[in-house]
């Protein structure tokens, strides 16, 4: 376990240095302001209308959504760039086993990730200072429940297909290739199955989040799907780093 | 104590080392003498627990490098060939980050000591990013010594430094290597000789020689050649030359030319030279042939001709 924080630490810090990580920081809270900007203005312009006031989900909905981006953006550099730097020969000649040093860099880009969403805080708590009786907060809780299992699961994922690569850029398209293909291509065929759309529907990723997380209904089976999802990411970055030396 | 039986690693079709065979005693510079692409580089990374081996075993501190993999990466301190280091970090912190991951307790204090012993305490608040190349082969030196290992594997450790930081660097290996295991490589032959108290010669991935530095030299040319360029009667000369104690195999190799061997050991030089000047010769030239280390590791490397793909 120790190793694994040592690990994660060292990644966490490198994000504060890393260029390509302020800009996915930059882009991820500029673009939920200016959504969340653009709903208050809808908001003022509509308040003799009948539209109800937006809640959490202007926050939490794009969220989502630009961790496509941004996962893939922090990942492709974690185990690639260790190969490709010769330090794969330092971490696998130390006395670190191949799950704590996988781990540790998910751990280390989740930790950043979790610090970017922390920031994005403020915004619902602006929300619920100008609006009455204030936002939801179980329906807000909900949200951000969802978009950290989806973040978890997301990094994972990328951090699988780095693994797999000596090639940052190739490690980033991959990454992008799987998720567009988890977010809307797996779902897809549950629309036009007659039989057997439950299973479809149940390996959609986007779905769990839309229609249960960011609705305010934690499922337990959304849970289960997403800690799937991440824990098979992680095991393909150990196998991956495994049979490395095996080659 | 590092013990290799019958080692041996393929590469798809390709065999890098074939069946070796040797130990690494404590106490002792073991030096890893070959060419480029003979597998030096191959065996490190198999003792170090980088790879496993398609055949064989090695134990290193009686711990099998696959099954006790971690055991043996704990006692290791390894500089691979191409310095793993992160530029953006300090020497400090590239350090700190290699000791937690060998949990050293008081790391600061260790990387404190370390940085003193590669001579890089000035510098450990710079970014490795800024280092010379031969201040950033210290770093990945300290970084392999940091949790003082029973076992020092260097891949190279020379190479890149200027003259004034070979020699520092040699003293350090040196004074290392009264104690523990210090296994190197180097295609350097000098660097070996002076270095090493065991060299292996090793070639197309397998041992092909392996001694002391003494010992082979005398072993495998058995004696000294010496060419003399001198200016008179040569052919008196050469017979008078081969009646000396020691001397043999004296041909005359041209107009003013001839050659002789000794017996190591036995400098017959001087008498020579005093003996051409008392001939009332002019002597223009002596010097030693051949026969070096460097000849012999020529002749035993070169003895198959080199396949194209090396």
């Amino acid at each position: 376990m120790r190793n694994i924080w040592t690990i994660a630490k060292r990644e966490y810090n490198l994000y504060f240095i890393s260029p390509v990580a302020y800009v996915v920081a930059f882009l991820f809270l500029t673009i939920i302001a200016l959504i969340f900007a653009i709903n208050i203005m809808a908001m003022t312009v509509n308040q003799f209308g009948f539209a109800p006031p937006p809640d959490s989900r202007v926050v939490t909905g794009p969220m989502a959504f630009l961790l496509l981006l941004a996962a893939p953006a922090l990942t492709m550099r974690l185990l690639a760039d260790e190969v490709r730097m010769g330090t794969m020969e330092l971490l696998l000649t130390a006395p670190v086993r191949e799950y704590e040093l996988v781990v540790g860099k998910w751990l280390g880009a989740f930790l950043f990730m979790l610090t970017l969403m922390a920031v994005s805080l403020v915004f619902p708590f602006i929300l619920n200072q100008i609006t009455d009786p204030g936002i939801d907060q179980m329906l807000m809780m909900s949200g951000y429940l969802g978009v950290i299992l989806l973040t978890a699961a997301f990094l994972a994922i990328g951090v699988g297909i780095s693994a797999l690569f000596s090639n940052q850029v190739a490690a980033f398209f991959t990454t992008m290739v799987i998720f567009v293909i988890l977010w809307w291509l797996v779902g897809a065929p549950a629309n036009v199955l007659p039989g057997g759309s439950d299973v479809f529907r149940y390996l959609d990723m986007s779905g769990h989040f839309y229609q249960s997380f960011n609705e305010g209904r934690i499922t337990l089976s959304g849970i289960a799907y997403y800690l799937s999802l991440t824990a098979l990411g992680l095991l393909i970055g150990t196998t991956a780093i495994e049979t490395r030396r095996w080659r | 104590m590092i013990e290799v039986s019958n080692l041996t690693k393929d590469y798809g079709a390709r065999r890098a080392i074939d069946g070796l065979n040797f130990e690494a005693r404590q106490g002792e510079i073991t030096g890893f003498l070959g060419p480029n692409g003979a597998g030096k580089t191959t065996t490190m990374r198999i003792l170090t627990g980088y790879m496993p081996p398609s055949d064989g075993a090695a134990t290193i501190a009686g711990y099998d490098v696959v099954r006790d993999s971690l055991e043996v990466r704990r006692r290791v301190g390894y500089l691979p060939e191409t310095v793993p280091l992160y530029t953006e970090m300090t020497v400090f912190d590239y350090l700190k980050f290699m000791a937690d991951l060998r949990r050293l307790p008081e790391a600061e204090d260790i990387i404190e000591e370390t940085l003193e012993m590669v001579g890089l305490l000035d510098r450990a608040g710079g970014y490795i990013g800024n280092l010379s190349k031969g201040m950033r082969q210290r770093v990945g030196l300290a970084q392999a010594l940091l949790h003082r290992p029973e076992v020092l594997i260097l891949d190279e450790p020379t190479i890149g430094l200027d003259p004034a930081q070979i020699i520092e660097v040699r003293n350090l290996i040196r004074e290392i290597g009264k104690e523990r295991t210090v296994l190197l490589s180097t295609h350097i032959l000098s660097e070996a000789q002076q270095l090493c108290d065991r060299i292996l010669i090793i070639n197309k991935g397998k041992i092909v020689a392996e001694d002391t530095p003494q010992n082979l030299q005398s072993n495998l040319s058995g004696a000294q050649r010496v060419q003399l360029t001198v200016r008179g009667d040569t052919a008196k000369l050469a017979e008078k030359i081969g009646k000396v104690d020691g001397v043999e195999n004296v041909i005359l190799s041209g107009e003013e030319q001839l050659e002789f061997q000794y017996a190591a050991g036995k400098d017959v030089r001087p008498a020579i030279a005093r003996m051409v000047v008392e001939a009332n010769l002019d002597l223009l030239e002596m010097r030693a042939i051949g026969l070096s280390l460097e000849e012999i590791f020529l002749t035993l490397t070169k003895e198959a001709p080199a396949e194209s793909e090396e």
